[in-house]
């Protein structure tokens, strides 16, 4: 029994005992970092000096450490997959990775991680890549303050930032995406966090999201991204203190849901987009104590979604807060602010004493005939507009907030 | 000086003046007469560019008038009525006038002294009576200088002072040469003004002479016994 | 023409009327902008002013002042000046005096609160309906003689292009919505300045919706540096065409 104890120590240490570090850079014994690979064994550190390696594919099937001094730059030559990791307890760190190769079947990356467990990228830039990173089939890894640039033009051309596909358990914190198709791509990834993560100017999604359950992102920076952030076929998804921003465009979104339920959205902020919110088919969302600020459309809630709730939210200079493409109304709005709400508040409870309908008149009518919006703010239709806000007749008027906000909400 | 060829002026269907020919010359001072409505100053609308006529010409020194509006630097007008904007001064008005004109020759201010206007200077035009606002036309009118004068009845509403100061005026500008062309209905006052007649009617020219060819033809000393006396004989 | 100009601009700017409208505008403009706490509820009240209550007011005093000037034009008209110069000064008196008071009026205050490329526009669009109204004002004015009904005319063409004609063009819309007519709904624009000035607008203030489906069609002509340009001359020519129309008319008038 003490023997296995013993055993079974050993082996624990083996991973917590430093091994030997090798040095690589064009000064040292060691110039090239495959010969370095080749030489370590699993705990061993490999640190490589500044310096241009132009090694094609670099694969990692060791337990080891690579670390960048200087950010030495790893170059693929546009032709190579730079770095794969195929095995467990690897991290990489401080490496410029760059020019990996284009190709659409293999979908070549700056840094592909394969099957593996507890895995560290941190500190990397990663510029001009194919697929910058790729997790797949991995679980408890971390991915942590990478800068990670490309330059797509066109969403055939370029993979995404951090692309993960049937993990677990991964934690994606602290990095700055831009310039690929979508900035973060989650499939099949259950019980993991985004969080304070910066992804602006990628030309699909800034983060994509799909049959991903329990997830969790939260003080992401998401900002004018081509069609913003989509959240797809998913449940039990917390959106926390996100930042939706500049989204603009033909079918761009701050925030897209499509079949999604039991997820809780709550103190994010949606501004200067073109459609904060749109909900497609989404079922059980609690939307709480947002910002809602100079959007096109505050939220877009399609007929198709059900059981929704919209709780003290501030809906501040949208152009509309609230718009529909049905009569069916399944969802509740309480308590939330809205600046374009006039009603009084005699009794003082800093509730307004009048029902609000968040719903206007013409943005039923735009969203029947777009070519309407050609008339936004004329003064016909803001008298048609005024009517309807007081004898509802063509919007649905159990589209209410029955206790709207005096007074915004300090968020 | 002014030569009118075949002009004409409809307003609508009503046929103002109906192929008028008319010659006047330097030193003339002619009087423009008719019964009401026969056209005379639709005719020095016209001469004065203020009136589009619907067909004919007008020569002023020889040049077409619709073609160069400097012709009105030589023109000196006093309107029947004339209207001038409410909320300017007399001052003001002469002064705008002046610059208007940037006139170098030296301005004629004797009216503005004979009429003895000069406390009134401040004085908006809304608040001046017809008589004044005669007065103000009449020292316009002189006070360039001008080589022609057309006054469009001049002593209407007038007192007789001012009358006599203004008929004075007229003699002293007739000597120096200048074209003076008046509309009145009253003759009397004209008798010792004018060297010329023309008279008016239905929008056509009755007749042109001098005071003394019609005083010869008529036998009458005073000019409107001899006007008088020709009417009859057209009648007959 | 400089002098008759001046003459023209002392006379307005003594005229208690546009003192008062100077006075208004700046009363409206600082209030909503200090009233409201955030400057696009008060960039909308503004936009309101500026679609209605500019017009209505330039193409009403223009049409008054025009008809009142009557004196002002036979003054001038037997003293060696070109017909064309007097209309033309008037014109241009009346213009600069008018752009003046909005400037003071609503263009400080909008330039002090509202965001730069916003406010510029804004200032922009209302100097230009400024100018339309007035060209109208003289248009409606050379049409008749009669003050009451030129005043009238005035009145009724800012009320087709206020109200009226937006009412038109949602019939339209509801009529055709099954064919593709948005490209000719851009056209249709051109037709009324102050659509013109509030699609403008529109483009800075509700940018966010603009860019959407709906409001992309506009936004890929309007939003582009050639289509505000190709707004800004049709505005343009809305201001050209009726006072020109109108000195055509003038230089014949028998006075």
């Amino acid at each position: 029994m003490k023997a296995v104890l013993l055993i079974a120590l050993f082996c624990f240490c083996s991973h917590l005992v430093p091994g030997r570090t090798i040095e690589v850079g064009a000064t040292k014994s060691v110039k090239l970092i495959k010969a370095a690979l080749s030489q370590s064994a699993n705990g061993d550190t490999i640190v490589v000096f500044e310096g241009i390696y132009k090694e094609g594919n670099i694969i990692i099937d060791k337990e080891i450490t690579l670390l960048g001094v200087n950010f030495p730059v790893l170059d693929g030559q546009k032709k190579f997959e730079i770095l794969s990791i195929k095995a467990s307890y690897v991290t990489v760190s401080g490496f410029k990775v760059q020019r990996s190769g284009f190709a659409t079947l293999e979908d070549p990356g700056g840094i592909k991680v394969f099957n593996s467990r507890n895995v560290t990228i941190a500190n990397n830039i990663l510029d001009d890549n194919f697929f910058a990173i790729y997790l797949q089939h991995c679980s408890n890894c971390i991915i942590k303050n990478n800068r990670i640039t490309a330059y797509g033009v066109e969403e055939q051309q370029i993979g995404n930032g951090i692309h993960c596909w049937k993990n677990d358990s991964l934690q994606i914190t602290g990095n700055t995406i831009t310039g690929h198709r979508d900035g973060i791509y989650f499939e099949f990834v259950t019980n993991s966090i985004i969080w304070r993560n910066i992804s602006k100017g990628n030309i699909r999604y800034g983060l994509h999201f799909m049959f991903s359950n329990n997830d969790a992102y939260i003080s992401n920076v998401f900002k004018n991204n081509g069609a913003g952030v989509a959240v797809m076929f998913t449940q039990k998804v917390k959106m926390y203190n996100n930042s939706f921003t500049e989204n603009w465009g033909d079918a761009a979104y701050g925030l897209f849901l499509k079949e999604i339920s039991d997820s809780y959205i709550y103190g994010n902020k949606f501004t200067k987009n073109t459609e904060g919110i749109h909900m497609e088919g989404t079922s059980r969302i609690k939307v709480e104590r947002n910002i809602f600020s100079a959007n096109g459309w505050g939220m877009k809630i399609q007929a198709s979604c059900m059981e929704n709730e919209v709780v003290s939210n501030n809906f501040i200079g949208n152009t509309f807060d609230i718009s529909t493409n049905g009569s069916l109304v399944l969802n509740t709005f309480n308590k939330n602010y809205w600046d374009k709400y006039e009603g009084y508040d005699l009794n003082r409870d800093k509730i307004g004493d009048v029902p609000y309908h968040p719903l206007s008149l013409f943005s039923v009518i735009v969203e029947n005939n777009p070519p309407a919006m050609l008339l936004f703010r004329s003064f016909m239709v803001t008298l048609l507009d005024k009517s309807e806000k007081i004898i509802p007749s063509l919007t649905p008027d159990n589209f209410v907030d029955n206790t709207p906000l005096m007074h915004s909400l300090k968020l | 000086m002014i030569e009118i060829n075949a002009l004409s002026k409809n307003f609508g269907k009503l046929k103002v003046l109906n192929n008028v020919h008319l010659t006047c010359n330097k030193g003339e001072c002619i009087a423009l007469i008719g019964p009401n409505g026969c056209g005379k100053t639709t005719l020095i609308k016209s001469i004065l560019g203020m009136v589009i006529p619907t067909g004919g010409t007008i020569k002023f020194q020889g040049n077409f008038i619709t073609t160069n509006h400097a012709y009105r630097n030589h023109i000196g007008y006093m309107p029947q009525i004339g209207r001038y904007p409410d909320n300017m001064t007399i001052g003001q008005i002469i002064e705008m006038v002046k610059e208007i004109r940037k006139s170098d020759s030296f301005l004629d201010e004797d009216l503005m002294q004979a009429f003895d206007l000069k406390n009134l200077i401040n004085k908006r035009m809304s608040t001046l009576s017809g008589g004044t606002t005669q007065k103000v036309s009449a020292i316009l009118a002189f006070l360039f200088n001008p080589d022609v004068l057309i006054l469009d009845e001049p002593t209407a509403g007038l007192d007789p002072l001012a009358s006599e100061l203004l008929k004075e005026k007229i003699i002293l500008e007739k000597k120096k040469g200048k074209l003076i062309l008046i509309t009145s209905h009253l003759l009397s006052e004209l008798d010792d003004l004018i060297t010329q007649i023309i008279f008016m009617q239905d929008g056509t020219v009755k007749f042109h002479k001098t005071v003394e060819d019609l005083k010869l033809t008529t036998g009458e000393e005073r000019i409107s016994k001899a006007i008088a006396k020709i009417l009859k004989e057209q009648k007959q | 023409m400089n002098r008759i100009i001046k003459f023209i601009v002392l006379d307005i700017l003594k005229n208690k009327i546009v003192l008062v409208y100077t006075l208004i505008l700046a009363i409206l403009s600082w209030s909503v902008f200090s009233l409201e706490d955030n400057s696009t509820k008060g960039l909308l009240t503004l936009l309101n002013v500026i679609l209605l209550i500019v017009p209505l007011v330039s193409v009403v005093f223009s049409a008054i002042y025009i008809y009142n000037s009557s004196e002002f034009i036979e003054l001038l008209l037997s003293q060696p000046i070109k017909r064309a110069k007097i209309w033309r000064s008037l014109f241009l008196g009346l213009s600069l005096s008018l752009l003046l008071s909005f400037f003071i009026g609503c263009g400080i205050p909008i330039l002090f609160y509202a965001p730069i490329n916003v406010g510029i526009m804004m200032l922009m669009v209302g100097l230009f309906t400024t100018l339309v109204f007035v060209s109208i004002a003289f248009f409606s004015s050379i049409m008749t003689r009669d003050k009451a009904k030129g005043i009238g005319i005035a009145i009724m063409l800012w009320l087709f292009f206020g109200l009226l004609f937006d009412g038109l063009v949602l019939f339209l819309l509801f009529q055709l919505s099954d064919y593709p007519i948005e490209k000719m709904m851009v056209a249709i624009t051109a037709f009324n300045p102050i659509d013109l000035a509030r699609i403008l607008i529109l483009l800075h203030l509700d940018v966010s919706a603009m860019m959407g489906y709906t409001g992309a069609i506009f936004k890929d002509f309007f939003g582009t540096t050639l289509g505000i340009s190709v707004a800004f001359f049709i505005l343009f020519l809305w201001v050209l065409i009726p006072f020109w129309i109108s000195l055509i008319k003038f230089k014949k008038k028998d006075l």
